[in-house]
């Protein structure tokens, strides 16, 4: 194994076509990388437990560009610059190209990595610099401002990379791997250079943590006080440059932004706090990395690139989905919750009020007893349907809150009726509030006391019966202050 | 930046002279006891004035409204003089310096909608980045400072609150957050870009006592505010702007119909309509 070449290179010096380097090959696998036949059992537990030298320098190397690219990313991201990353590589293709060419025409070979990579740093900070130009100079947003330099820029990178072909050299093609990516091809050397920046990252971000924070939330704040906003920026692109030069060979210049953004973004379902965020997005992107590397020492002929972000992909879905903090689950569950309860307080407030005039005999407990309310009875007293309500009927009735009889009728139970008083108290409560604290039309009270009388916490209702406490009995239910019922209640306009 | 030669002050009738300050000075006196001091600025964006020559002292241990119409400059003003935004020609006064030796004595306020309150952090979080600048460099948040940041909150009516993500609170207590992280920067003069704006009564009469308590201890607060039916209430001097300034002084003074009617009335002032003409003739060129 050739160790001083690289990517389509390493080819040359084994004098096989380009393209055909994957990492099962190198290892004598034996098996023709063109076929796309499932990976033997052998060839699973290979990868799988990392049992080759040059799929653990791999795996390795990627999971630590996915840490370096998760942490970086969680403040980019926050910064609002995540695209800044893409323009940024985009601009680096140039770079590469110019580079090589400029090499091979001193006599060179084009081949040197660090060279391409320094062409690359380059021509990406010149892109970086197009962009503040464009965008203060002119009075054009940054979107544009983006958009202008990552497709010129990568316009040109590809026009070069058209004519460096022609150059009769023949082992150009390798260059092509810095735009979909190679892992394959990576060698010992490239994963210590991407441990070295992934340190980096995890120190400057660590050390500047506070400063980061301060800067991304509020960087007007920031200069207030006297932080050199400028200076912190140009850290944190510089660290983002650094990120993206290490990732251009695993997963190529089209696709590491979903490094920079897909880990972070899939990180902030799980949890409200950035440190936690950065975390949790270095793990996501050490996975991302390390799988789709994997995954594509597997399948030879995937392109390394593309199964990383995959892999992303799928953990942020994932992320999306089952979030504790923000996933559409947990949101989803909370709000059927929440409606659920509502509902239930609906029932149950109507079938107070139903019987709460009948109250003669001796109190309304025993009225509510002892006249059962039937069905259509309830249904006037919202606009529910007779399934809604009899959905909402039988959930009362599982939770003993009422008794619903052969013939229909519906009878409220002791805990029903303890229940029942307190969620009429809290609504009228809500009510009297609106109307002599809130200045709101005792007509218009109804509407907004609904909405809201069922999230009341009891520190609320506590301030609510403090603040009414001159005008009632303080653990009596109030009278409703407007019709109940059948009674029409006026719309507001 | 304007060359500025170094002249002891001349220190106004009835002013106390600190020993030790001296005031650069070009031709005009800057009292070293006036926490804000702005003379001659004018401040553009993209070649179009949107303050012209203002010029003006705050006097200390007071409330002062800024008052004007929309686009009139209040915000720009506010960031001018921290100089969050070139200034085009004039000079800026903090206690009789320039405004980056006195930022430790300057709590600034900036409009809510400001901040993404998207933002992965607590509400005790923020108020603690009130106290970075004096944490410093590289130095981690301790205990300590957590605590002045709940003590602040407490003073605002939300530590109960301390722990929550910020976008989890309403209005009124995104506001309390921000004045709370002014609070612990301890600063003598408090810069608040629009507090009351889309608050509760509940938060507004918060704001209100504090701002009044900041004035017992001896701060000075400058307060962007938008609704003139509150003014003679709330504050005791007034600044009326509307790309100049129309007027200022004791609120019993300046707010009168006559200058209100100079602030906002008619929809072009002649110095806007003379801005809008400079930047025609920007366009072109």
């Amino acid at each position: 194994m050739t160790t001083v070449c690289w990517l389509g290179f390493a080819v040359d010096a084994r004098g096989a076509e380009p393209g055909l380097e994957a990492s099962v090959s190198r290892q004598g696998g034996g098996l023709t990388d063109r076929s796309n036949a499932w990976p033997t059992a052998a060839q699973w537990r290979r990868v799988v437990l990392l049992e080759d030298y040059n799929t653990r320098v791999v795996v390795g190397g990627t999971l630590l560009l996915g840490v370096a690219a998760g942490v970086i990313g969680s403040f980019t991201l926050l910064r609002k610059r995540a695209l800044m990353g893409d323009a940024l590589s985009h601009a680096m293709l140039p770079g590469i190209g110019l580079t090589f060419m400029l090499s091979v025409a001193a006599g060179g070979t084009g081949k040197s990595l660090w060279l391409l990579l320094l062409g690359a740093t380059v021509s990406g900070l010149l892109g970086l610099g197009v962009i503040l130009l464009v965008r203060n100079l002119t009075r054009l947003k940054e979107d544009a401002a983006l958009g202008i330099v990552l497709s010129v820029f990568f316009g040109a990178g590809v026009a070069i990379l058209g004519v460096v072909q022609r150059m009769g050299q023949g082992h150009s093609a390798g260059l092509e791997s810095f735009i979909y990516g190679k892992t394959a091809s990576m060698i010992a050397s490239d994963a210590v250079r991407i441990a070295v920046v992934a340190a980096l990252v995890l120190v400057v971000c660590t050390a500047f943590f506070k400063e980061f924070k301060l800067l991304c939330f509020d960087a007007d704040y920031a200069a207030s006080q006297g932080w050199p906003t400028v200076v912190l920026d140009v850290v944190m692109m510089g660290l983002v440059v650094m990120v993206t030069v290490i990732g251009l060979q695993a997963v190529g210049l089209i696709l590491i932004i979903a490094l920079l953004i897909i880990p972070p973004a899939a990180a902030r379902f799980w949890t409200e706090r950035l440190g936690m965020m950065a975390l949790l997005a270095a793990v996501m992107g050490a996975a991302a990395c390390a799988v789709g590397a994997a995954a594509s020492a597997l399948f030879p002929n995937l392109p390394s690139g593309a199964m990383i972000v995959l892999v992303g992909a799928a953990l942020f879905l994932l992320s999306l989905l089952f979030g504790v903090r923000r996933g559409i689950v947990i949101r989803w569950l909370r709000r059927r919750e929440l409606s659920r309860k509502v509902r239930q307080q609906h029932l149950l407030r109507a079938a107070y009020e139903l019987r709460e005039d009948d109250a003669v005999v001796p109190n309304l407990e025993t009225a509510l007893a002892s006249k059962p309310i039937p069905t259509r009875e309830l249904l006037r007293m919202r606009s529910w349907s007779p399934r809604e309500l009899r959905r909402e009927l039988r959930r009362a009735a599982r939770a003993g809150h009422v008794v619903v009889d052969a013939s229909d009728r519906v009878c409220l139970t002791a805990d029903g009726y303890a229940l029942a008083a307190r969620v009429v108290r809290n609504h009228r409560l809500w009510e009297l509030y609106l109307i002599t604290h809130a200045d709101i039309a005792p007509s218009h009270v109804d509407r907004d006391a609904d909405a809201i009388e069922h999230v009341l916490g009891a520190g609320m209702i506590h301030t609510l019966e403090l603040l009414l406490a001159e005008d009632r009995a303080p653990a009596a239910v109030p009278a409703s202050p407007h019709l109940i019922g059948g009674a029409p209640i006026p719309q507001p306009k | 930046m304007l060359t500025e030669s170094a002249i002891p002050a001349a220190t106004r009738p009835g002013a106390v002279p600190q020993p030790s300050v001296t005031v650069e000075t070009e031709g005009r006196d800057h009292s070293p006891d006036s926490p804000l001091s702005i003379h001659d600025m004018t401040v553009a964006y993209h070649r179009k004035p949107v303050l012209w020559d203002v010029d003006l002292d705050v006097p200390p241990g007071k409330l002062v409204g800024i008052v004007g119409p929309n686009g009139a400059g209040k915000s720009t003003l506010i960031k001018a003089v921290m100089d969050l935004i070139p200034r085009t020609s004039g000079r800026v006064r903090i206690f009789g310096e320039p405004y980056r030796k006195q930022r430790h004595r300057v709590g600034y306020v900036p409009q809510r909608e400001s901040v993404d309150w998207d933002f992965p952090v607590s509400a005790l979080d923020v108020v603690t980045m009130g106290r970075y600048g004096r944490i410093g460099w590289f130095k981690p948040v301790l205990r300590r400072h957590r605590e002045i940041a709940r003590h602040a909150l407490e003073r605002v009516g939300i530590a109960d609150l301390a722990h929550r993500q910020i976008s989890q609170l309403s209005g009124g207590q995104q506001q309390r957050t921000f004045l709370a992280r002014a609070l612990v920067q301890e600063a003598d003069l408090y810069l608040m870009d629009e507090p009351f704006a889309a608050v509760d009564a509940a938060t507004e009469k918060a704001i209100v006592r504090l701002l009044q308590d900041l004035r017992s201890a001896g701060k000075t607060c400058l307060v962007v505010h938008h609704d003139l039916q509150t003014v003679s209430e709330y504050f005791d001097h007034l600044i009326l702007l509307n790309m100049r300034v129309v007027a200022h002084g004791p609120t019993a003074e300046v707010f009168t119909h006559e200058n209100l009617h100079k602030t906002y009335g008619g929809r072009l002032t002649l110095l806007s309509e003379a801005a809008e003409a400079l930047g025609r003739e920007a366009r072109r060129t």
